[in-house]
């Protein structure tokens, strides 16, 4: 008879195809192609709730959304997927640049001309200004709703913390709003690489989807981060 | 014309290499690139002076023997391979570097010579059908869609220079192997042992050393036989589906 | 000395199922026992050491590039020929037999010519199964094309890259045996000499380019795949790494050298640039499937380009299809260069006075651009690349070049040379091809001789001399070839004369063009003679290698190869001499019709000239094997 400690050790052998992929230059992509492509479809719907500030309402449509995001239990668990997600990217990010680097040798070129379009090359760096932004963002708003004091305002039978206030604060800062616009230029042009980017890893390479998959990821690398900024600036001005 | 020559000399595989300037005064429009530097190499041997070392043979862009850098281009500016480059490309007057392939994975032998043994290692992983001489079915018993044809047809052009990998600024090779795995996931032939190929290849491309490929496609842009990064894309998809469907449960590619 | 070609006797198309039978096998279990070197990884060369290792055996496989795809073959266009009537237009395994014995101008064994055409129903078999993309029609079954003015469609073509194409087939096969341990590869390693011990073949001396470490490699068989020797000529179609030292070391140490002035000069090649240029380049000969080849009848010197294109139809000379009205443009290589030759030589050349016009102008009117671009857009394109022009915008120009060389080791039935366990498969040979080469032939001869001749005949002499009749490398005749192999590197680095390696390899090319080119005469031939025996003496005295013999040293090697090609020159001019006939890609100039059209001497001349080595500066000793025809009758090729 099999003992635990052998089934054990026989489930380990079972997963190590599974690190292999993940470990290979092939699945490493595609970890970055699959978490890429969900942090998209988080910042559509991050957009969506953020468009709620713009609302005349003195910031209850936003406060209502905000609430709803970090109590229901289903967004919550998303959330947790969307931190593990963001972790991954950058993480699997990190290795691969290592890797890459090391790939390319100690001797470098002494010209280079290349015909590559500069966010293709330069999607590390992007990645490191939007990780900048993205610490200062969490400190400011996740980590103010999560651990901060903030005051609360009731709507009908329901208390939920003024998140609103808060931002509209931020972004009377000149500095802050300048700092997040130059960001989502960054994420723009993170986006303008990515989208398309993503689905070339994962496979998705047909003459007949590729000019759809193209169009909309340049739309979406421009409108999006587009948004996101017209926010802040419309705030600071009002 | 007159053309100014930024050269890498390197003595051997572990001295340290260095730029030289070389001027060559007699250099024809019509001359390719590569008989270009014969002339100066005849000249620096009656000078005393060591030939410059590189790769070449058939010089008509097929063998996938040549190699160098050019001011910045594998092959240099026009996408075809060096020996079908011709001076009149250049200005007269103008300097052209010329440096080696660069890649962890090709290590510079002497001067402009690079060691591409890594290529053939990746081919040895499955990069064939495996079929014994004789007793094979007659060739017309399976149709294959002239499309298909085509397109494994384009992607069997590769000529194995190693152009992708230096042009990648990630000394990535995916578009040499997918070229390969692509060819065989197109034929019929090729189906029986689509899984293990992918896998196989895969884990070779990685133990020799090249990057990820992080979808710039200055290989496209560089490849002198014009290979697509469709088939990088179709590589992936023969890994990824290899990986989670193949019954071999052991390691089957990739990882270090 | 007798020189048995060991044909078996029957009935024609008996021959080889019934010396198959005849031959021995080696047990199952017995063959890892035995070793075999296989020297060159072309077409003949990868399949004989992928198939070889199938069977069991253990190989060792040496090529002096860097990897062994990147042998020459891989450089063929056009396509190869098969008997398999796909397009029942007729065609049959006999039809192809004698195609290719006719088109050799009646030079080639009857037996190999028949057993060749047989063997190259299989291997379209078999290159489709390793997954090569041959060209498809739109029902899905293969293509074919009618090639070098043969009357049937039975080439198979992958667009103009078949040679690639099958060679990337065989070094998959070859791949998959050194995966499987069953074949040791060594690129970028070069064979310096054969070792023969009681006259059998022992093994090879080789040169390690990386490091210019010799070694010596022992076996039971030695397999020569190294390819021809046509860059004797200095400029020809052959890559710039294509020598003959493999073969000719192995003529010094007794293997004969069987009808060495057999060389093929194909029509359709880009003209000569300058003095720099160091290789001619080839555009498949399908061109002149649909390409007028003029001249003007007055020379227009310099004439290229649009202005051609404004000379008066009545100022034009179509001469060949004035002279062969039947065949047209489409005449045999032979006979395309040769004209091409006499009316440059009438100072009617155009461009640089060596070159004649290949004009697609009524192609285009009668078919459209579009049509003649999806035909030929990549010759186009590849001619536009290295000549500068716009072939769209004006006639290409074209001038005949070295390609291909019939001539090569000389071997019996079993493709053994006299020198038992020692073997020459390929272009390396002198066997099937008589005295010119069809089209899309050469890559059916290197594939067959490897993949469905070689396996059964190297087993029967294996057989025959059993696992324990091998030479150890610690035999003195090993130590004594690795050090003349040793003394002759250092002899070259020693010289240090003022002349580099490329100028006397180029003033024996033009001596050899020249002299023994697309036409020979007596009185050039002695000349020649003269020159190259004075080559040899300088190259000798005067050749200048820098560098050392113990590191990567391309000089070196140039100059190790360029020494034998002089050696060789001298034997073909021989060979030239001896054969007063016109046969083939031999034209003697005393020997012609009345019209100036070949004449061969069947009488005199149906023979196999193999040329015995007889020492330093010795004549060679000529054996002759008689042809004997029993299937076909001997006729005297015209294309009137």
């Amino acid at each position: 008879m099999r003992s635990i400690f052998d089934s054990h050790q026989n489930l380990l052998l079972n997963m190590k195809w599974l690190i292999d992929l993940f470990s290979s230059s092939l699945g490493r992509k595609v970890v970055m192609a699959l978490t890429g492509l969900f942090i998209i479809l988080f910042l559509t719907v991050h957009l969506i709730g953020n468009l709620q500030l713009l609302k005349d309402d003195g910031g209850e449509a936003f406060n209502v959304y905000a609430y709803f995001m970090t109590h229901n239990p289903l967004i919550k668990t998303i959330s947790y997927v969307n931190y593990a997600f963001f972790v991954f990217h950058i993480v699997w990010a990190i290795m691969l640049t290592r890797k890459n680097r090391s790939a390319r040798g100690a001797e470098g070129y002494a010209i280079t001309n290349t015909s590559t379009i500069w966010s293709a090359r330069n999607m590390g760096i992007l990645g490191t200004v939007i990780l900048v932004f993205l610490v200062i963002h969490m400190r400011q708003f996740w980590g103010e709703m999560h651990f901060g004091t903030v005051p609360f305002k009731t709507y009908g039978a329901q208390e939920v913390k003024d998140l609103y206030t808060i931002c509209a604060d931020a972004f009377k800062n000149w500095w802050y709003v300048a700092l997040y616009s130059i960001s989502m230029v960054a994420i723009a042009f993170h986006l303008w690489h990515g989208f398309a980017s993503a689905f070339q890893t994962l496979g998705i390479n047909h003459s007949k989807y590729n000019p759809v998959i193209n169009f909309v990821g340049k739309v979406f690398s421009i409108v999006v981060p587009a948004l996101f900024a017209l926010i802040p600036i419309v705030m600071f001005t009002l | 014309m007159k053309i100014k020559l930024k050269v890498w000399r390197q003595k051997g595989p572990n001295a340290k290499g260095e730029f030289k300037t070389y001027n060559v005064d007699h250099a024809s429009p019509d001359m390719s690139f590569l008989e270009m530097i014969d002339v100066l190499n005849g000249e620096l041997i009656r000078k005393g002076e060591e030939a410059i070392a590189f790769d070449h043979d058939c010089r008509e862009g097929i063998c996938g023997m040549c190699s160098l850098y050019i001011n910045g281009h594998p092959h240099g500016p026009l996408q075809t391979t060096t020996c079908q480059l011709h001076m009149r490309t250049f200005k007269d007057g103008e300097t052209i570097t010329v440096e080696p392939w660069r890649a962890q994975a090709f290590p510079v032998i002497k001067d402009l010579v690079v060691d591409r043994s890594a290529f053939d290692r990746i081919q040895q992983a499955g990069g064939y059908v495996n079929v014994n001489t004789g007793g094979v079915p007659d060739a017309n018993e399976i149709p294959i869609p002239k499309k298909i044809a085509d397109e494994a047809f384009d992607a069997a052009t590769c000529i194995g220079c190693g152009a992708c990998v230096a042009a990648c600024k990630n000394a990535s090779a995916m578009l040499f192997v997918s070229a390969k795995i692509s060819q065989f996931a197109l034929l019929p032939q090729g189906q029986v042992e689509r899984k293990e190929r992918a896998e196989k290849m895969v884990a070779q491309m990685d133990a020799e050393g090249f990057g990820s490929c992080t979808n710039t496609y200055a290989c496209e842009a560089e490849c002198p036989k014009g290979i697509k990064v469709a088939n990088i894309a179709r590589m992936n998809r023969e890994y990824l589906g290899a990986m989670l469907t193949s019954y071999e449960v052991g390691s089957g590619g990739g990882g270090e | 000395m007798n020189l048995d070609s060991k044909i078996p006797e029957g009935p024609l198309a008996e021959k080889w199922t019934k010396h198959k039978f005849n031959l021995k096998l080696v047990n199952p279990a017995n063959k890892r026992k035995y070793e075999v070197i296989v020297v060159g990884t072309g077409l003949a060369g990868a399949s004989a050491a992928a198939s070889l290792g199938e069977l069991g055996y253990n190989v060792k496989a040496f090529c002096f590039q860097d990897s062994p795809r990147r042998a020459h073959s891989i450089a063929a266009q056009g396509g190869i020929n098969a008997a398999k009537n796909y397009q029942n237009d007729g065609d049959s395994i006999y039809r192809l037999f004698y195609d290719t014995i006719k088109g050799g101008d009646y030079r080639a064994r009857e037996g190999n010519v028949y057993r060749l055409a047989e063997s190259s129903v299989s291997i379209i078999d078999q290159c489709v199964a390793q997954g090569v993309p041959f060209a498809r029609e739109y029902g899905g079954l293969l293509a074919n094309r009618s090639f070098g003015g043969a009357q049937v469609s039975r080439t198979f073509y992958a667009r103009g890259q078949t040679g690639q194409q099958l060679l990337l087939g065989a070094y998959g096969a070859l791949n998959r045996q050194i995966a499987n341990g069953k074949v040791k590869m060594y690129s970028r390693t070069e064979m310096l000499d054969v070792v023969i011990v009681d006259g059998k073949a022992r093994g090879i001396i080789t040169r390690d380019l990386l490091t210019g470490k010799i070694e010596s490699h022992s076996a039971h068989a030695v397999l020569l795949c190294t390819g021809g020797y046509g860059n004797v000529f200095y400029l020809s179609t052959n890559a710039k790494g294509s020598n003959v030292t493999a073969a000719w070391r192995a003529h010094k140490r007794g293997a004969f050298f069987g009808n060495p002035c057999f060389t093929q000069i194909h029509p359709t090649c880009i003209p000569v640039s300058g003095d720099h240029q160091s290789k001619l380049t080839l555009m498949s000969e399908s061109l002149r499937n649909d390409g007028r080849v003029w001249v003007p009848k007055k020379p227009m010197p310099g004439l290229k380009g649009a202005d051609a294109m404004k000379v008066p139809e009545a100022d034009r000379d179509y001469f060949l299809e004035r002279k062969y009205p039947s065949f047209g443009n489409l005449v045999p290589r032979d006979v395309a260069s040769r004209n091409a030759k006499i009316v440059c030589d009438e100072g009617r050349g155009v461009g640089s006075g060596l070159a004649v016009f290949l004009d697609f102008t009524d192609a285009i009117k009668r078919d459209g651009e579009a049509t003649i671009r999806a035909k030929y857009g990549n010759l186009f394109d590849m001619y536009a690349q290295i000549t500068g022009d716009n072939p769209y915008k004006g006639p290409m120009m074209i001038y005949p070049a070295v390609h291909y060389t019939m001539g090569g080791l000389w071997v019996d039935y079993n493709l053994m040379t006299n020198v038992p366990g020692l073997y020459a498969l390929g272009e390396a040979n002198f066997s099937d091809h008589g005295a010119n080469r069809l089209g899309a032939s050469a890559l059916m001869q290197g594939l067959a001789d490897g993949y469905f001749v070689i396996p059964y005949t190297v087993g029967d002499y294996l057989a025959n001399i059993g696992w324990a009749d091998k030479v150890s490398t610690d035999h003195p005749a090993f130590k004594e070839a690795i050090q003349q192999s040793i003394d002759r590197m250092n002899k070259l680095i020693n010289i240090k004369g003022k002349k580099t390696v490329d100028e006397f390899h180029r003033q024996l090319g033009l001596t050899m063009w020249e002299y023994c080119g697309m036409s020979r005469s007596e009185q050039g031939l002695k000349k020649a003679k003269q020159i190259i025996q004075d080559i040899k003496k300088e190259f000798w005295t005067n050749v200048n290698v820098l560098g050392t013999a113990n590191e990567l040293n391309q000089e070196l090697e140039k100059a190790n190869r360029v020494a034998d090609f002089i050696e060789l020159g001298e034997l073909m001019v021989d060979d030239a001499l001896d054969r007063k006939e016109s046969c083939g890609g031999h034209f003697r100039e005393e020997s012609q019709t009345p019209e100036g059209e070949a004449l061969r001497k069947d009488d005199e001349y149906a023979y196999v000239a193999a040329w015995e080595y007889k020492g330093e500066n010795q004549p060679e000793q000529l054996h002759k094997e008689e042809l004997k025809f029993e299937n076909v009758k001997l006729t005297q090729r015209s294309y009137k």
